[in-house]
């Protein structure tokens, strides 16, 4: 006993979790590894990898890697590519599919698959409490008779069967039975299932063809064997009762009732990323200010406090201000799908959204892009197809985000008076609910044009499983969460800080000794707060990003754009509110969080024949570059993060800033 | 030939083929295969997509991958 105790703790079981969408899958993974979780990738795809840890009583461990949702092993997506490779390597000891008890029948056929695998395999019996429910009976012990392999019943709401399964696990074995028709795979030279399934990605066409042939006959061949297994294991109760969900789909897919809650539901979203995030994110932005200051004057001050308050602090601050919207959104987009209304979202705006290759999951992440780009753009995760949710990632940062609302506000105020009226409306307002409009508007343009454009080798469908409501599981979102937020941190994060230091190199080091120069200039000067702001502006226009915005003076001149606004264009890619900043510090304005202070400098500034430099034209010109420019490097961190492709990152880059320049170009020489 | 998106809400048919070769082996995975008893359950408010009731669970589809799917007579 002892002695075998211990062989097992010295070798962890290596377990691949899988089974359908809507499975429980997941949640089941989170009740048993909790936050014992890491993600990773799998090399060279998109699809994240989820692996945890988690002890059986006995002390054995067990490797936990929860697969991608797949509906069989003739894979029809990217995500049941990646579980079926998976499941033909050789680092899994034993594959646990898991089922829901309620909707045996479907759920089998790829428990059938796996179990054709001749590797050890565990069938799971979720979500037990709903099958009961509805008046199921399941013979578990025929069941596994009939599979030939453990089947477990687990209620992952109440963590009731964990432990059985972890026990189980342990002692896997695989199947003698088999669920294939031999005598149909002639066609195919081999017997055996698994060379018959590993053998698809050897990109054989004859193969392929063949196989395709084959699948169709072999999963009808499954099916009627489930219906023979079904038969004999699970007793339907005597009369079907009409479910919660049906009465509530009543209500939901209702033409009026049902697009009514839908925008209930996104106003409560957005409410909370647009508005409630507000207070978090400005106690984090003043803890870090604090800290900042803290430093700055603890330490001793130099090249090197510098970097470390205005490069990697002030870098740390704009990636942690993030975490709020992205829990906050992550904990709705949770909710919506373990309660299963999501999958109504999709069902009753796929019409609308199809026409302009979205999905209709997209509602969600594209609304809240009026939010943030960032977490929406991580929020795409749940639209399965590839080219809607790479449509969907690609068009999100054309939404006008809240990062845009105090560039609107600057110009705005600049180019219209307050007491301007059109009819009954104050013109402002009319301006600024243009700027949204105009951004919803790009989005879905765009999105219509990059559905002609961009080709996918996956098939794309509709067929989407409808599931019943259920009350949503509290502790497995709260892990999804922390897991969002940590993903975001580390692989987001990094790029982000990296590109805040060099932005904060460029604007605060210039060539040669430039800077020096100044500061003597000014070294006789009294401490006078306005002369110190003219020292900053003096020395931001010495800065590298100072020579880079006179360079690149000559390519914005067209849209009305001087080397004043080409230094904040340059600065405020860190994120577009910069630009006031920015703007304040060039025109030593009072106070650079104050928009009236900075507004004033900019009304006086006059071009070179002495007229107003920032007129209507140069507004509007200006408006229009934010409203379509990237201008966001966060945003481009997290494009990368989940399109894993320096392409699609590069190719937003381009279009959009194309598109803000050729748009500002119009503009400008319109007004 | 009477096919799946001609169901009026409740109506019920039994699958006798389907006819689009990609799509075929999407819907027999998804339980949707020759023998078996479909009922239409949900229109979509916009007219499209439809739900059907099958295999003991819930499906919905587009109207024109449900014109793939042959009923018997």
């Amino acid at each position: 006993m002892e002695t075998s105790s211990q062989k097992i703790i010295t070798k962890p079981i290596s377990v691949a979790l899988l089974g359908n969408p809507n499975s429980g899958k997941t949640t089941l993974f989170n009740a048993l590894t909790g936050l014992n979780q890491k993600t990773g990738n799998y090399p060279g795809v998109t699809v994240d990898k989820h692996v945890g840890v988690t002890k059986t009583a006995d002390g054995a461990k067990l490797n936990i890697t929860d697969l991608p949702g797949t509906y069989s092993l003739y894979p029809k997506s990217l995500d049941e590519e990646v579980a079926c490779k998976v499941l033909l390597g050789d680092d899994i000891d034993v594959a646990v599919v898991v089922t829901d008890s309620s909707n045996l029948k479907r759920h089998l056929l790829l428990a059938t698959q796996v179990i054709d695998l001749k590797i050890p395999v565990i069938v799971v019996l979720n979500m037990i409490d709903e099958a009961d429910a509805l008046g199921l009976k399941i013979n578990t012990e025929e069941l596994s008779r009939l599979l030939g392999v453990k089947t477990v019943t687990v209620n992952s709401r109440t963590h009731q069967g964990l432990d059985e399964l972890k026990k189980k696990i342990t002692e896997a074995t695989s199947s003698e039975n088999s669920f294939y028709d031999v005598t149909k795979t002639g066609e195919l030279n081999n017997k055996e299932f698994k060379k018959i399934i590993a053998k698809q990605f050897e990109n054989d066409a004859l193969y392929n063809s063949k196989l395709n042939a084959f699948e169709e006959q072999d999963s009808i061949y499954r099916f009627n064997v489930i219906n023979y297994i079904f038969a004999k294991t699970v007793t339907l109760p005597q009369h079907a009762t009409r479910s919660f969900s049906d009465k509530a789909d009543k209500l939901i897919t209702h033409p009026i009732v049902g697009y009514g809650i839908l925008l209930l539901v996104l106003f409560v979203v957005f409410q909370f990323i647009f508005f409630i995030a507000e207070y978090p994110m400005l106690w984090i932005e003043n803890s870090f200010s604090f800290l900042m200051e803290k430093t700055a004057s603890v330490m001793p001050a130099g090249q090197l406090t510098d970097l470390l308050v205005n490069g990697v602090l002030a870098g740390i601050s704009g990636i942690v201000v993030f975490i709020p919207q992205i829990a906050l959104l992550f904990f709705f987009i949770g909710l919506l799908e373990d309660s299963g209304y999501m999958a109504r979202v999709s069902f009753i705006m796929d019409k609308i959204f199809r026409r302009f290759g979205l999905n209709g999951k997209s509602v969600i992440p594209i609304v809240s892009g009026v939010a943030c780009a960032v977490p929406s753009i991580l929020g795409t995760r749940t639209i399965s197809n590839y080219k809607e949710r790479l449509i969907t990632i690609l068009t999100i940062p054309l939404m006008s985000c809240s990062a845009r609302l105090p560039v609107y506000t600057l110009l705005i105020s600049l180019m219209v008076p307050d007491d301007a009226v059109l009819g009954i409306f104050n013109l402002k307002g009319l301006v600024l609910l243009g700027m949204y409009l105009l951004g919803f508007a790009a989005t879905l343009i765009t999105a219509f044009i990059l559905k002609l454009v961009v080709k996918t080798k996956e098939k794309s469908y509709f067929i989407m499983e409808l599931p019943v409501y259920r009350m949503p599981q509290w502790q497995s979102i709260g892990v999804i969460v922390v897991g969002k937020v940590k993903v975001f941190l580390w692989e987001a994060g990094k790029i982000i800080l990296a590109v805040s230091i060099v932005l904060w190199f460029l604007s605060s080091h210039g060539p040669g000794d430039t800077f020096e120069k100044i500061e003597l200039k000014y070294a006789s000067s009294s401490s006078d707060p306005q002369i110190e702001k003219q020292m900053q502006a003096d020395k931001l226009e010495a800065s590298y990003a100072g020579w880079l915005g006179k360079k690149i003076e000559p390519a914005i001149a067209p849209l009305g754009f001087d080397w004043k606004i080409g230094i904040a264009l340059i600065t405020s890619f860190a994120a577009r509110e910069v630009f006031v900043g920015t703007m304040a510090t060039i025109y030593s304005a009072n106070d650079s969080e104050n928009v009236t202070s900075v507004r004033e400098k900019l009304i006086l500034e006059k071009a070179k024949d002495g007229k107003p430099k920032y007129n209507v034209a140069v507004c509007m010109s200006l408006l229009v570059f934010y409203a379509f420019a990237m201008q966001c490097m966060s945003t481009m961190a997290v494009v990368l993060r989940e399109t894993k492709s320096w392409k699609w990152m590069f190719a937003q880059l381009f279009y959009m800033t194309g598109l803000a320049y050729v748009s500002s170009y119009i503009v400008y020489n319109l007004f | 030939m009477k096919t799946l998106d001609k169901l009026s809400i409740g109506e019920s048919g039994v699958v006798k083929s389907l006819t689009k070769k990609d799509l075929a082996l999407k819907l027999i995975e998804m339980g949707c295969f020759p023998g078996e008893k479909i009922t239409l359950t949900k229109i979509a408010p916009l007219g499209d997509p439809i739900a059907i009731s099958i295999s003991g669970y819930e499906l919905s589809l587009r109207k024109d991958e449900a014109s793939t799917v042959v009923l018997e007579d």
